[in-house]
């Protein structure tokens, strides 16, 4: 990439530039998530505890951890945007609201596949579960704000004011979830597969998690170029006819 | 800008809002009537079974105030922000987040006192007695202040904004959990013979943050409002 | 002095006005006139900093306005499209409370005679705002003008709903205001009856 990030920080520098990235991340992504899966669903030894039935925390944890992990990029997107009034930070919070809700989502769905089998509930109320539960409550006030204000300006530093309010939100829930558990006695459960994990296991959550990653990076690049395009009708975008042309070749 | 005047400018929004609300009495009756009506359903939900409604006791009365709060968040600033006495606020010489504190502490006074001071009599139709009803109303007192001031971030948010009704309680929900948590926790570890004080602190924490954190964020979103 | 240097504002997707520059000097009025939805409004938010600009910036006595914000605040007095007006408070009530929240206290005796110097009598201030009459709240609004200290003022269409005797008197205390140093920035429909040499014309096309 080149060293020179100022002049990226233009919509029209950064769309051919994200369009030529889209594709390695792409493939390098796809290749990783196989190769995790494999180690994950057929490498990786037999839990004792719990059977063929664990298999479902290799898609469970890493998705998790990159739901946390947009929401606060996000909210820094949305902080930098706030502070610097660059358009294009904007446009980033707003590609990666919803990838990190569909890893949200995927992370609840993927919890409760693994809970019926082990806990014989489909839903638990451990500190994990329940903090991924009002993440994506959070994710959607995001992208529900954004949609029901019509000035694109006032969208974007409104839901941006709600990221970064909801960031500093997320690690006290997860406490005041745990305090909660503690609390009341009987729901002792946890999400988490004790401190001995094989190599191989760790390993394969690791490989998913980075392949993760980068199909995260490669969904929200492509999806800035969308809303750039969207939103090349503004009359401070200055190059249209380039950016149409790149969009309708591209096609 | 001295002290003095910001004391004035917030002592005038304070006053000029409670009598407002005095001359609008049946803003303040609302808040209280909903509390008694959501209450009173829970009993007709579950059966009046004295043991189980201990039980869920603190947690329905907690839910009804916390949802008595978010339906009086309407009315912080929105009246304001439609006849223009909004934008005259943003424009007085005084920082601003220290004005919303003191428009928040007026609508908690008139929509958020009434809980508290009304939660005793709804205590006792759940079977709370002595020293737990006093953990009751230690715990809405020391909650339902933070609760309004986390709300106005929502109210700010979403001034003059299509179904923001529905909208602001999605964006304020997430963010009352914790003091629901440490709010019922209160009253139940009482009832328990633990007693409240851990999580009665962690109320007085998170209402010291949201004093010194939800005003900031408020403001910007006032700002953002008016533009 | 107010100063525009290179403003620039859109609202949605129309870009109402860029590259504007324009000065007001003290003694003098700024009238902005322009069709409907040509971004006198806009102008105007973005003089009194309720608006921040697109790009450029605003400067009064040689300083950004963004980074004075309560310095500024403090400077001017801005009545815009909305009165600002409690409709369950008296007129006086809402003159003297307006008044003290912005930071300039008025007694009761000042603020009951800005009220008849704009026309409103005395058996008006004290019926409840709602049943005011549009020109009479606007009225109301407007007697801040005549307890103000503060050398800016911005006015968006003063003139609405008042009566040609009313808008003699307004515009008789923009004057006594530019006399005494003030400046003043009016978007305004109607010609301004000021002296000529006193008054600046600004047409925004859209």
């Amino acid at each position: 990439m080149s060293i020179n990030w100022l002049k990226y920080s233009s919509p029209q520098a950064f769309y051919p530039l994200a369009g030529r990235l889209i594709p390695w991340f792409a493939v390098v992504a796809v290749a990783l998530m196989v190769v995790g899966l494999y180690t994950g669903f057929f490498v990786a030894p037999t839990d004792f505890q719990q059977g063929e039935a664990y298999r479902i925390i290799f898609v469970h944890v890493p998705a998790a951890w990159m739901s946390m992990f947009l929401y606060v990029v996000m909210a820094m997107w949305a902080g930098i945007g706030l502070g610097l009034k660059a358009r294009l930070s904007f446009m980033m919070a707003q590609a990666i609201a919803p990838t990190g809700a569909m890893f949200t989502f995927l992370a609840l769905l993927t919890g409760a596949m693994w809970g019926k089998p082990t806990w014989g509930a489909w839903w638990v109320w451990d500190a994990r579960l329940t903090s991924e539960l009002i993440l994506l409550f959070q994710y959607a006030g995001v992208m529900l704000l954004r949609t029901s204000i019509d000035d694109v300006r006032r969208a974007d530093r409104a839901s941006a004011v709600f990221a970064l309010v909801g960031v500093v939100n997320v690690p006290i829930i997860y406490f005041s979830v745990q305090w909660w558990n503690t609390l009341h006695q009987g729901a002792s459960v946890s999400m988490a597969t004790g401190s001995k994990m094989a190599a191989t296991m760790l390993i394969a959550m690791l490989i998913m998690t980075v392949a993760f990653w980068l199909y995260s990076i490669a969904v929200i690049l492509a999806r800035v170029r969308c809303i750039m395009v969207e939103r090349e009708s503004l009359p401070v975008w200055e190059e249209k006819p380039a950016v149409i042309q790149e969009a309708v070749e591209a096609r | 800008m001295n002290g003095s005047s910001i004391w004035e400018a917030v002592s005038g929004i304070v006053r000029r809002d409670l009598l407002l609300a005095m001359r609008r009495r049946s803003d303040a009756a609302m808040s209280v009537f909903f509390l008694v009506i959501v209450a009173s359903l829970f009993p007709l939900g579950v059966g009046p079974e004295p043991a189980v409604l201990r039980t869920i006791g603190p947690g329905v009365l907690w839910v009804a105030a916390l949802l008595a709060c978010l339906l009086s968040l309407n009315r912080v600033f929105t009246a304001d922000y439609l006849d223009g006495v909004l934008e005259q606020m943003v424009l007085i010489p005084q920082p601003l987040p220290v004005l919303v504190v003191g428009k928040v502490l007026a609508h908690w006074v008139i929509s958020g006192l009434p809980v508290v001071l009304l939660s005793p009599l709804l205590g006792l139709q759940f079977g709370l007695s002595g020293e737990s009803l006093g953990v009751l109303v230690s715990s809405l007192l020391l909650g339902t202040p933070t609760l309004s001031m986390i709300g106005a971030i929502g109210a700010a948010l979403v001034l003059g904004v299509r179904g923001s009704g529905l909208l602001v309680a999605l964006l304020v929900l997430p963010l009352y959990v914790p003091v629901l948590i440490f709010g019922a926790g209160a009253v139940t570890s009482s009832m328990a013979g633990i007693g409240g004080e851990a999580n009665l602190s962690l109320l007085g924490a998170c209402l010291v943050l949201s004093l010194f954190l939800a005003p900031w964020a408020t403001a910007a979103a006032l700002r953002i409002a008016l533009e | 002095m107010l100063q525009a240097v290179a403003l620039g504002c859109s609202r949605g997707e129309r870009r109402l006005f860029s590259d504007l520059n324009v000065k007001v000097d003290r003694g003098t009025l700024l009238a902005v006139v322009g069709e409907n939805g040509s971004g006198k409004t806009s102008l105007l938010r973005i003089f009194s900093s309720l608006l921040p600009p697109e790009q450029g910036l605003v400067l009064w006595e040689g300083q950004d306005i963004q980074q004075l914000k309560e310095l500024y605040s403090g400077q001017l007095t801005y009545i815009g499209h909305l009165n600002g007006i409690k409709d369950d408070l008296t007129p006086l009530e809402n003159l003297m409370s307006s008044m003290s929240l912005a930071g300039e206290p008025c007694s009761t005796n000042g603020a009951r005679e800005a009220l008849e110097a704009i026309g409103l009598k005395r058996p008006i201030h004290h019926l409840p705002s709602k049943v005011l009459s549009q020109g009479q709240k606007r009225r109301v609004a407007l007697a801040r003008l005549w307890l103000s200290t503060r050398p800016l003022w911005l006015l968006d269409e003063p003139f609405t709903s008042l009566d040609t005797a009313a808008t003699g008197v307004v515009t008789q205390r923009l004057h006594t205001h530019l006399q005494g140093g003030g400046l003043a920035v009016v978007v305004t429909h109607q010609e301004v009856a000021l002296p000529a040499e006193t008054v600046q014309r600004l047409r925004l096309t859209g």
